[in-house]
This record gives structure tokens, C-alpha cells and sequence, in this order.
């Protein structure tokens, strides 16, 4: 009796794991893989399977290394951090798209240096303003080819131009953007005509927006565009759609990438293996080991990590490790005494000793933020004589002075009153296991106090901070008194930064990502559309522009900017070597989407495999 | 036997009605709109972008629809087996991200509750009798089942995994791998599952053994073993009269267990980031995607009732008093 029982046990334990192996295999590649490389994609719709069937790849099949079931180590780059959940969607035009679908496989007209303003000519040849300024020509590549095998054509760009009308797609380039018509006059050539071109937001739409073919994205202009998850789609990019799991997405090499012929670059992983974001615990024991070769995860102590001969690098060999990839903030309600005061504002910024949470919070890899909130790659639009001049900096002493020359009077309990009175505790709220903000607002109630102002750091969950952020509707205030927020990334405007500050009219809802402060100043936004107006090759007014609104952020202080965050990097250079560095190929080593095609595609042409396949 | 089922599935049916009535209820009454943090977390939208987004997912989810409809809608659906869309998986269907993750669970957990199960009792029972065994069970046995399933799923990683790098510390199976019925694959498998599962049934394990060894002791002073044993039975009769009472409490301490052994399981599928539910319950929670939340709960509720259905059903074939009391009788 005992043998039977066992027996069983052993049988179902056999059993259940093969049904685990059976199970688990979405996307991976089928038989039918091996006759074109749309035929296997698993929502495959009819224009797909046509366009694949009528043309035939030429010369070297893109399939060669589809069969492949276990990727060599050496031809594998490992990376972590985009992917917070399952990818879900490979559709370009969904802000959630996959790791890599913009940037890997589908590619946008220019590249956009970030660290030295540099704009590189990508899917487009060329893109020039006529004299007038109101219309952009778009010389499309020659040679360019997609997956399918099918030519990149100015129109598959004029139709990528024209679906941004669909609301679904959620752009305002048809309406505020000043775009008038978008149209192929050849082959090769896209002119775009505009009335008030906002400039430089067209100049974002250039290197952010993938183009999409047109053969396949008409069907699906719809109002469901996004219920079109596209795997296996069909790209012009260095890779193309392998499998993808609940835990893992996997790309291969695109052996027809046109880059390769016209700009001599060569990806050099065969495969790319992106793992979804699991504790951090896990992400660094697959660092350290080798499992993982590029993390984008914040690991604290990473400091420690790369002093301990792990052969783990950051971007910079020392602190701050890492390149700023956005700018905390400060954010008071400036609709809720005493934060409606600016005067109390300056105070509170002059209260909060934030070289304290670069150095106890973060260990060093982040650094204090300039006054003004811009990001390093922005210092030229900075007008220092006037920071300097009008910029607070900690000092608690001077906090207090100001509370009490603006009549603040302290209270019983050393804290100021507001000026009828009554007691001011303000709470300030972060995302409940946002464990370096929950440190970083401890500190800042602590370096308050000493001001005497009364900070109550309070971790709400994620959804109750947003809730309290929002504004209802127009007329009443937000909940929350003080947040921190970092939503402005690295881009190629300041116009995107005071866009954020000064937003007018203000938001109200769900869709709320602007100037969550609700600070209304009229003259402030009309800088702002004017900066917007201006050609990004009129340096000398960006300069001014940004230098007037600098003005009133610092005299107004609607927002307090605290440090800048880390593009989080972390590699192993046991595999892949030469990783982008300030003393060499300066590129941000992200994968996050909206950064490949901030040059960190050029990223995977240069690192190097340390073994020889 | 029809009513003892009949009244069984009964109380079952209502304990699921009301457990997943609350279960839709919690994400519903919880603060602030998910759909308002799903936009929030997208950082560098444009504002026609943010609106866009919010229109599209509450078309999705169906959040405009009154509260009432969408309880039904939800009883609608569950009855046709679709426990919804996934908030962060932005619109994925729940059962598909729960039924990818369903075999990893089961392959831990289903050996790992029957072979600790089996093992503890007979090494229990064999305890029972020999004065040297008990010597090693007893102790061993409390340090097992007082450890915590998270410490010592830490603990193997750290030595098995970190240190002496004897298997994989985490994962289902070799990102460099593509499920395939081949060897490679099927090793790869085995090596990722060995570590979750040895700590899964270790701690289980010495529980059992714990408690058989007690309840052989027990049943072998009892009245009955004594008068077999003056009638001039052989040990092994006794003993096996002895072995068979004690298991009964045994197979009611399975029962109650299985909500724990679960617990356990998840903590332990997140210690070594197994692919299973637990680690997808842990990624639902941190993405506070109620939904998914709901669906995973919903899902555990009802292996529960089933588990704790199958046991009944053992119990009644196993115990013969049970079938006795069922046709009125006493015993």
C-alpha cells in the first residue's frame, strides 16, 4: 500500500511539472515560424499574414535565429527595470508598450542626444523648415526596409503624422501643435505644413514618435486601437519580437537592420532578454551573479555594491554614480494657507537641508538640484547671475527670519501659527513603499522643525496620495498639502519643465499631470506658449524666455526642487563590456521607453562580448 | 450519504457567495480611481495623452457603469469564468495572467503537501517506536516545523544559491530557455523547483512528524492497544490499529493547514521570485491592480473549498464512523 502511494505521488509530481512546461510557452516560436516571420504571430490579422505572403523576404531569411530555444550566454544581453508587470502590448502607439518595442523595433524619424543637444537623422534622411518657418520637409531614408520585407515609404510617415488626430492616440500635434496637413509628395519625401507651429514640441514629436506601417495600422485607426496588442509585429528596427512570457521578453537580432549598411552600426547581442521587475533582493543577486547584465532598478546601496569588486559599474566611477534622469520636487497646494503665501513658501524652502537626504537617504547617487529645478542638461538656459541673486538655499536660521518678518509668530509648542492663530501642521504625503521618499520625508519633516515649521510625514498607498492630488473639479482644492513628484524625464525642452510649473487653464481629473501646485500666473503661462513658439535653433530667445519664467519661480517659489533622481543604472561587465561611461561612450544606459531613441540604442553597437562566441 | 454532500455543498456554495461578494467589494470601496494612478504612473504624458489614456481604460474597465451593474456584470462574467481585465496589465484578462501562473504553484505545492504529508507521518510513526529515531525526530522535527517558511527559503539561497551556487536562486525556469519538451529544458525545471519545494516541505515536514509521533504514543497507551496487546496480539497488529486511529486527526490537521501551507507557499514563491501565484499576488499588490488582486483571492477561495471538499470526502472513506453517523447511526 505504502509503494502504491508513493508511486501516485511521484506520477502527479512528474505530471504537474510537465504541465507547468506545456503551459508557459505563449509566443514561443512555432513550426510555422520557419516560412515567414509574420505567420507565427499569435494575433495575427489579415493584413499581417498578406503582406507576408505577397512579398517574400529577400536574401538572408530574418528567421535564422528564431528556431533557437536556448540563448549561448555570450550572444544574450540580460536587462531589468522597464517592466513593472507582464508586457502586455507591442504597440507602439500605447504608452505601455513592451520594453524595446519603440527604440529595438520600431524607430522614429531622428535620434535625440539629451547630453549634448544633438538631433541624428534616423528613419528621415533629413528634416528642414522652408524659410517662412511654417512648413517642415522630410526626406525619408532610402533603403530603409521593414520586417516584412516591404519599403519604408514617406507614406507609411505621412499616415504615422495623420493618426495622431485619433483621439485614442492622445496628441495635441492636429490642434495646438499647429499642424495643418501632413502629406507624401513622393516616395520619399513628407511635407508637413503648420500654422503656429509650436516648435518645440514638433522637435519632440520627431524622436519620440515610432512610425508605424501603414499597411497594417489602418485597419486598426480606431477607437480600439489599443485593444490591438500587436506581437510579432512588423518594425524597422535592430530586433524583432521573439517571445514573450509572464516573467521574461525575449528579442532577436534582425539581421536586414538598415543601419548596418547605411551607418556601418552593428547591434552586438543576438538576443536581448528582458526580465520583469521582481524585489530587489532578487534584481541584485542576479546582478552580482552575472544572471542580469544591465539593471534599471533603484538598488539602494548600490554604492557599497560597486566598492565591493563585484565587477558591477555605474555611469560615473564616483558619486553621484548615476546621470539625472528627472527632478524631485517639492509640490505645496498653493491654494491652502499658509501655502498660499509665497513668503511661507521661500521659508519652507529655505528650511529643508537636502544635501541631508543626498547623503543619508541615497548614499550619494543623487545630487542636491539647482534652484531653478532644471536638469543639468539644461544648465545653459540657466540665468546664474539671477539664481544666484534670487535662489534660497538651506538655512535655517534665514527660514526663521522670514517667517517672522512675514508674521509668522511662533507658537507655545516652537512651532509658527498661521497669521490668525491657529496652528499650522502640514502633512506631507508619499506612496507607501516608496522606501527612499518615506526616508526622504522624514528628513524633511525633521529639518523643518528646526525652522519651526510642523511637517507630518504620513506614507498613504499609491492610489490615496493621487487621489488627494487631483483636483476634483475647478473650484475646489486639491486634498493634500505637500507632495513630492518627479514627473518631468530627461527631453530635449525646458518648454516641457515650465510646461509642468505653470500649466494653464488648470486640469482637473484622472488625466491631471500638470501643475499640481494649482499655481495660477497668467504672464508665466504666456512665456511658456512662447517659448513653445520658438524654433529650437533661436538659442538666444529660449535663453531669455526661460530666464524671464526662472524670475518668477524663484520670487514666487510655486515649487520647491529638492534633488535630481538617477537614470538607475547598474551593470555586470562579466559578459558584455564597454558600457556607456563619462569617460567613454556617453549615452544613458537606459532601457525605460522614450530612452532608446535618446541615443541609448547606440548603447548595444557599442559594448563588446568579452567571450568570442 | 446524498444530504451529508448535499449539506456540504450547500454550506460551501454560500461560503463562496459571500467570500467572493466581499471579494468584489474591497477593490470597489478602497480609496482613490485606479484608473487615475494608472495615468499617474505613466510620467512624461502629454495632457492630450493623459486624457486620452483615462477615456480609453474607463471605456475598458467599465467603471462608468453604476455600481450595481457592474456587480452583476462581475457575476455575469465569473459565472462564464472570466474574472476580468488586469488594471496594470492594462486590459490583459485575468484568468490568463493566473492560469500561466497556476502549474508553477501546483508543482510546488501539490508534492510538497502530499510527500510531507507522507514522509512526517511515517517517519513520525517510526519515531514512536524506536527510542534513537525519536531521539533525532523530536527536536529536528520542532526546529522545522517552528521555522519560519521565509527564513529558511532565505537561508537556502543564501547557501545552496549565493554560496556554494549548487542551484538557481530564483526564477521558474533559465531566462536563457524557451519551454520545450526537451532534456535541457526539463533539468532546468527541476533545478529551479528544488530549492522553493525543499523549503516548502521541510517546515511542513517536521510538523507532521510531530504530530504523528504524539498521536502513535497516544494510541498505543490507549485502552484498546493495551487490551489487544494482553489478548496476545502481535506488536505489528497493534500498531497498525494505532496507526490507522492516529491518522485520523491527521487528516483533519491537513484540512485545517491548508490555508497556512498556502501562506507559506506565497512567501516562499516571492523569497525565490517562482513564477507561481504568490509572486503574481506579490506584483498585484505592489501595482495595486485590484482586480487581478480580486481574481487571485477569488482563485484561492475556491482551491480551498475544493481542498477542503476533497478531504471530507477522504475522511468519509477513511473513517468508517463517519459513515455510520451518516445513515443515523452512532458508533
Amino acid at each position: 500500500m505504502e509503494m502504491g502511494k508513493s508511486r501516485v505521488i511521484a506520477l502527479l509530481a512528474v505530471a504537474s511539472i510537465v504541465a507547468t512546461a506545456c503551459s508557459s510557452s505563449s509566443g514561443s516560436a512555432s513550426p510555422a515560424a520557419s516560412t515567414g516571420p509574420a505567420a507565427s504571430a499569435p494575433v495575427a490579422s489579415a493584413p499581417v499574414a498578406s503582406t507576408a505572403a505577397a512579398s517574400p523576404v529577400p536574401g538572408a531569411s530574418p528567421t535564422a535565429n528564431i528556431d533557437t530555444t536556448v540563448y549561448p550566454r555570450a550572444q544574450t544581453l540580460y536587462t531589468s527595470g522597464k517592466q513593472w508587470g507582464a508586457p502586455s502590448t507591442w504597440n507602439p502607439l500605447d504608452p505601455n508598450a513592451a520594453m524595446g518595442v519603440v527604440g529595438l523595433q520600431y524607430e522614429t524619424l531622428f535620434l535625440y542626444d539629451p547630453l549634448k543637444d544633438v538631433y541624428t537623422p534616423w528613419l528621415a534622411q533629413s528634416g528642414t523648415w522652408d524659410s517662412a518657418k511654417t512648413t517642415y520637409t522630410i526626406k525619408v531614408r532610402s533603403g530603409v526596409k521593414w520586417s516584412d520585407g516591404t519599403a519604408l515609404t514617406a507614406d507609411d510617415v505621412a499616415f504615422t503624422i495623420a493618426m495622431a488626430k485619433n483621439p485614442v492616440v492622445g496628441s495635441n500635434l492636429w490642434t495646438t501643435g499647429g499642424v495643418t496637413a501632413a502629406d507624401a509628395t513622393d516616395a520619399s519625401t513628407v511635407v508637413v505644413k503648420f500654422t503656429n507651429p509650436a516648435y518645440q514640441e514638433w522637435a519632440q514629436w520627431i524622436y519620440q514618435n515610432a512610425i508605424v506601417p501603414k499597411a497594417i495600422f489602418t485597419a486598426q485607426n480606431t477607437a480600439d486601437l489599443f485593444k490591438f496588442t500587436n506581437a510579432n509585429g512588423v518594425g524597422t528596427g535592430p530586433y524583432l519580437f521573439k517571445r514573450s512570457s509572464d516573467v521574461s521578453m525575449v528579442w532577436v537580432k534582425n539581421p536586414n537592420w538598415w543601419a548596418t549598411a547605411a551607418l556601418q552600426l552593428n547591434v552586438q547581442p543576438q538576443y536581448i532578454v528582458d526580465i520583469v521587475n521582481s524585489s530587489n533582493n532578487v534584481a541584485l543577486g542576479q546582478l552580482i551573479q552575472g544572471g542580469l547584465d544591465l539593471d534599471n532598478n533603484y538598488l539602494p546601496g548600490i554604492a557599497q555594491v560597486v566598492a565591493g569588486g563585484y565587477g558591477i559599474t555605474t555611469y560615473f566611477a564616483g558619486a553621484p554614480y548615476m546621470l539625472p534622469g528627472n527632478t524631485a520636487v517639492l509640490v505645496p497646494n498653493t491654494l491652502k494657507k499658509p501655502l498660499d503665501d509665497p513668503a511661507f513658501r521661500k521659508a519652507l524652502a529655505m528650511s529643508i537641508n537636502v544635501d541631508d537626504i543626498v547623503v543619508k537617504d541615497y548614499g550619494n547617487v543623487v545630487s542636491k538640484a539647482d534652484p531653478t529645478g532644471l536638469l543639468p542638461i539644461f544648465s545653459k538656459y540657466v540665468d546664474t547671475a539671477q539664481r544666484d541673486s534670487l535662489g534660497v538655499s538651506f538655512n535655517t536660521a534665514k527660514a526663521k527670519s522670514a517667517l517672522a518678518a512675514a508674521g509668522y509668530k511662533t507658537g507655545a509648542d516652537g512651532f509658527v501659527t498661521n497669521k490668525d492663530g491657529s496652528a499650522i501642521k502640514l502633512n506631507l504625503e508619499v506612496p507607501d513603499g516608496w522606501s527612499d521618499w518615506m526616508a526622504a520625508e522624514n528628513l524633511i519633516a525633521a529639518s523643518a522643525k528646526l525652522s519651526g515649521i510642523n511637517i507630518n510625514p504620513t506614507h498613504p498607498d499609491f492610489n490615496t496620495v493621487v487621489a488627494d492630488r487631483n483636483r476634483v473639479d475647478a473650484t475646489t482644492p486639491p486634498k493634500f498639502d505637500l507632495i513630492i513628484n518627479n514627473d518631468v524625464q530627461v527631453g530635449n525642452t525646458p518648454w516641457t519643465w515650465y510646461d509642468y510649473v505653470f500649466r494653464q487653464p488648470l486640469q482637473v481629473g484622472a488625466a491631471e499631470n500638470r501643475n499640481f501646485e494649482s499655481y495660477s500666473n497668467k504672464d508665466a503661462w504666456a512665456l511658456v506658449q512662447k517659448l513653445d513658439m520658438t524654433p529650437i535653433e533661436d538659442l538666444a530667445t529660449m535663453k531669455t524666455l526661460s530666464s524671464q519664467l526662472q524670475k518668477i519661480q524663484l520670487t514666487d517659489m510655486p515649487i520647491i526642487p529638492l534633488w535630481y533622481n538617477g537614470a538607475w543604472s547598474q551593470v555586470n561587465n562579466s559578459v558584455w563590456t564597454n558600457w556607456p561611461s563619462d569617460k567613454g561612450n556617453q549615452v544613458i544606459p537606459a532601457t525605460w521607453n522614450g530612452y532608446w531613441q535618446m541615443n541609448s540604442i547606440l548603447m548595444l553597437t557599442q559594448i563588446k562580448a568579452v567571450a568570442k562566441p | 450519504m446524498r444530504r451529508y454532500f448535499g449539506r456540504k455543498l450547500l454550506t460551501y456554495s454560500i461560503t463562496f457567495f459571500v467570500a467572493a461578494t466581499i471579494d468584489w467589494m474591497i477593490p470597489r470601496f478602497m480609496p482613490g480611481d485606479p484608473v487615475a494612478s494608472l495615468v499617474a504612473k505613466q510620467a512624461g504624458l502629454s495632457s492630450a495623452g493623459a486624457t486620452a489614456l483615462v477615456q480609453y481604460y474607463n471605456d475598458l474597465f467599465g467603471f462608468q457603469k453604476p455600481i450595481i451593474v457592474q456587480f452583476f456584470d462581475f457575476w455575469a462574467k465569473l459565472l462564464q469564468g472570466d474574472l476580468g481585465l488586469s488594471v496594470y496589465g492594462h486590459g490583459r484578462p485575468v484568468v490568463e495572467s493566473i492560469m500561466g501562473a497556476l502549474p508553477f504553484t501546483l508543482a510546488l505545492l501539490v508534492p510538497a503537501i502530499l510527500l510531507s504529508w507522507w514522509a512526517g507521518n511515517s517517519f513520525g510513526a517510526m519515531a514512536a517506536r524506536r527510542k534513537w529515531m525519536d531521539n533525532a525526530v523530536l527536536p529536528i522535527g520542532y526546529i522545522l516545523t517552528a521555522t519560519p517558511y521565509m527564513w529558511l527559503g532565505i537561508v537556502l539561497a543564501f547557501v545552496l544559491g549565493f554560496s556554494l551556487r549548487i542551484f538557481p536562486m530564483s526564477g521558474g525556469y533559465g531566462f536563457n530557455l524557451e519551454p520545450t519538451l526537451s532534456w535541457e529544458f526539463f533539468t532546468d525545471l527541476v533545478a529551479h523547483w528544488i530549492m522553493p519545494f525543499a523549503s516548502l516541505f521541510l517546515v511542513m515536514f517536521g510538523g507532521w512528524a510531530i504530530g504523528m509521533r504524539n498521536m502513535v504514543i497516544y494510541e498505543l497507551e490507549s485502552d484498546y492497544s493495551r487490551y489487544l496487546e494482553a489478548l496476545g496480539a502481535p506488536q505489528g497488529l497493534v500498531r497498525k490499529y494505532a496507526f490507522r486511529n492516529a491518522m485520523l486527526p491527521q487528516i483533519t490537521g491537513l484540512a485545517l493547514q491548508l490555508g497556512v501551507i498556502i501562506g507559506g507557499q506565497l512567501v516562499t514563491e516571492i523569497v525565490f521570485a517562482y513564477p507561481g501565484i504568490g509572486s503574481l499576488l506579490f506584483n498585484a499588490i505592489k501595482s495595486e491592480d485590484y482586480f487581478l488582486l480580486q481574481g487571485i483571492f477569488l482563485f484561492i477561495i475556491i482551491g480551498t473549498l475544493v481542498a477542503n471538499f476533497m478531504v471530507d470526502v477522504a475522511y468519509v472513506i477513511v473513517d468508517p464512523r463517519t459513515r455510520v453517523g451518516m445513515r443515523g447511526g452512532t458508533a
